[in-house]
């Protein structure tokens, strides 16, 4: 099998196991629904102020949301002493890594669909700026996201208080691209500055770190 | 693992030089620099402040470097790998200590020049990320169950070390496309009176010497703790033997 068939059957599986119980998607979209509201309620917005910081209460919803779902996609490995046999099994590491960061980013996706014209219904917003730029921005911040949250939550598989290091780990890496993605749809949604710096910003941290999680997974998981 | 003939003595020298190059930085910061124009006494803070500051952005290379170390020796040369991490895990150490002590004195300095304890200006809000990533580093060596430890630590320091400069190109574009109060007057090395020099560099050398020393002392702990382990680990084995027998 090629290496891209084995990220195939790896995505596959994910999605499979997922859409039989439906667990993450259910948890994280009740999670970012709860959490928009909440800072509705702290911060109440009027229409002008709700585009300065919808960006960045959008991006703060998904990124909770996303640690959620996180480590639960790696505790079904652990289930059944599945993660030996993943390590013994003669397919690339870097492929099960990149199958399942495929699947958590179709998953914080779809949550994102759904999560996306609620704020615009919550925040009464319409973008002032490129809104087409939009579908450049939510994906590559979804990525920059997904990508460390799976590599790190593999790291921390066997670590006792598993819940609580992810977030203490992902947070300070991920802080460029959280700027990057808040500045990015703050920009295209108030017209008032030039996005491009953000999303050639989220660009390059996408690339060096999707290379240095596919390097260093193969080390990750056969840390013993 | 024997002991060094050499290091005791060396060490205890090192020690002495360097209390006594501190206790000399010290009294020149304090009475023989002259009082800055427009800040009054306040200023000295700056011969502890700014040392610690730019050591905090030395230590992490060390720690980068030796984690690398420890990913290329794993498997090769499990002893040169062992003293790696030994090194890694102090680095990481002095890094925080250095760092806490750049982002308190910042602060106490800040609240009595500028009336504010903290602004997202990009040297801070980069000095705190760093902070961040290095106290994330020793909590999941903390966390992680042993036999992991090392390879999971050594591989987020990699993570942190490509994080670093990201970090601070993307909040100095973030802090200079924004307009933001200018606290900081440009770099202070920049307007620093060739009078204050001299203060200046010793601080820096003392405080370099110091951080070497606690480096060191570091290392040589995390290396006798390694060596305990072992001897732990191999008399198990030998006690299991004698049961088999």
């Amino acid at each position: 099998m090629t290496y891209l068939g084995h990220v195939w059957s790896h995505l596959r599986k994910d999605l499979h196991l997922e859409w039989r119980s439906r667990d993450s998607i259910n948890g994280m979209l009740f999670f970012s629904l709860l959490v928009v509201v909440v800072f509705s309620l702290a911060f109440d917005p009027t229409a002008a102020m709700s585009r300065e910081i919808a960006g960045g209460i959008l991006w703060v919803a998904l990124l909770f949301a996303a640690t959620t779902a996180l480590n639960q996609s790696w505790t079904r490995e652990l289930r059944n002493r599945v993660l030996e046999a993943q390590r013994m099994a003669p397919s690339p590491p870097s492929a099960l890594f990149l199958g399942k960061a495929l699947a958590n980013f179709l998953f914080v996706a779809l949550v994102e669909a759904v999560l996306a014209p609620l704020f615009v219904v919550f925040y009464d917003l319409h973008a002032l700026g490129q809104g087409w730029l939009l579908w450049v921005v939510m994906p590559l911040g979804t990525w920059a996201l997904v990508c460390n949250g799976t590599f790190f939550a593999a790291l921390g598989l066997r670590t006792r208080n598993r819940e609580m290091l992810l977030p203490l780990i992902l947070f300070p890496i991920s802080i460029p691209a959280l700027l990057g993605m808040i500045q990015a749809t703050t920009a295209i949604l108030s017209g008032e500055f030039e996005p491009g710096l953000w999303i050639r910003l989220l660009i390059a941290y996408n690339l060096a770190f999707t290379t240095a999680c596919l390097l260093l997974f193969e080390t990750a998981l056969n840390a013993e | 693992m024997p002991r060094s003939r050499i290091l005791g003595p060396v060490g205890v020298a090192w020690f002495g030089l360097t209390l006594a190059a501190i206790i000399y930085a010290t009294r020149m910061a304090l009475v023989v620099a002259p009082t800055d124009a427009l800040q009054g006494n306040v200023f000295r803070i700056i011969f502890y402040h700014v040392p610690h500051s730019m050591l905090s952005l030395v230590w992490p290379y060390v720690n980068l470097a030796a984690s690398l170390g420890f990913l290329y020796w794993q498997r090769r040369d499990p002893l040169k790998a062992l003293a790696a991490d030994a090194l890694a895990i102090s680095a990481a150490e002095v890094t925080v200590v250095y760092g806490s002590i750049c982002l308190l004195t910042g602060m106490l300095w800040g609240k009595v020049e500028w009336g504010i304890w903290w602004t997202w200006d990009y040297r801070l809000t980069s000095m705190l990320v760093l902070w961040l990533l290095y106290v994330a580093y020793l909590m999941l060596r903390k966390l992680s169950s042993t036999g992991q430890t090392q390879t999971l630590a050594a591989v987020l320091s990699v993570f942190a070390g490509i994080d670093v400069p990201i970090v601070y190109m993307s909040i100095r574009w973030w802090r200079t496309q924004h307009p933001s109060p200018i606290f900081f007057s440009g770099d202070p090395e920049s307007k620093m009176d060739p009078s204050m020099m001299p203060a200046f560099l010793w601080n820096l050398s003392a405080w370099a010497a110091w951080g070497v020393f606690l480096l060191t002392m570091r290392y040589l702990l995390e290396r006798r703790r390694q060596d305990n382990e072992q001897d732990a680990a191999l008399k198990a084995i030998e006690d299991s033997l004698e049961l088999t027998r």
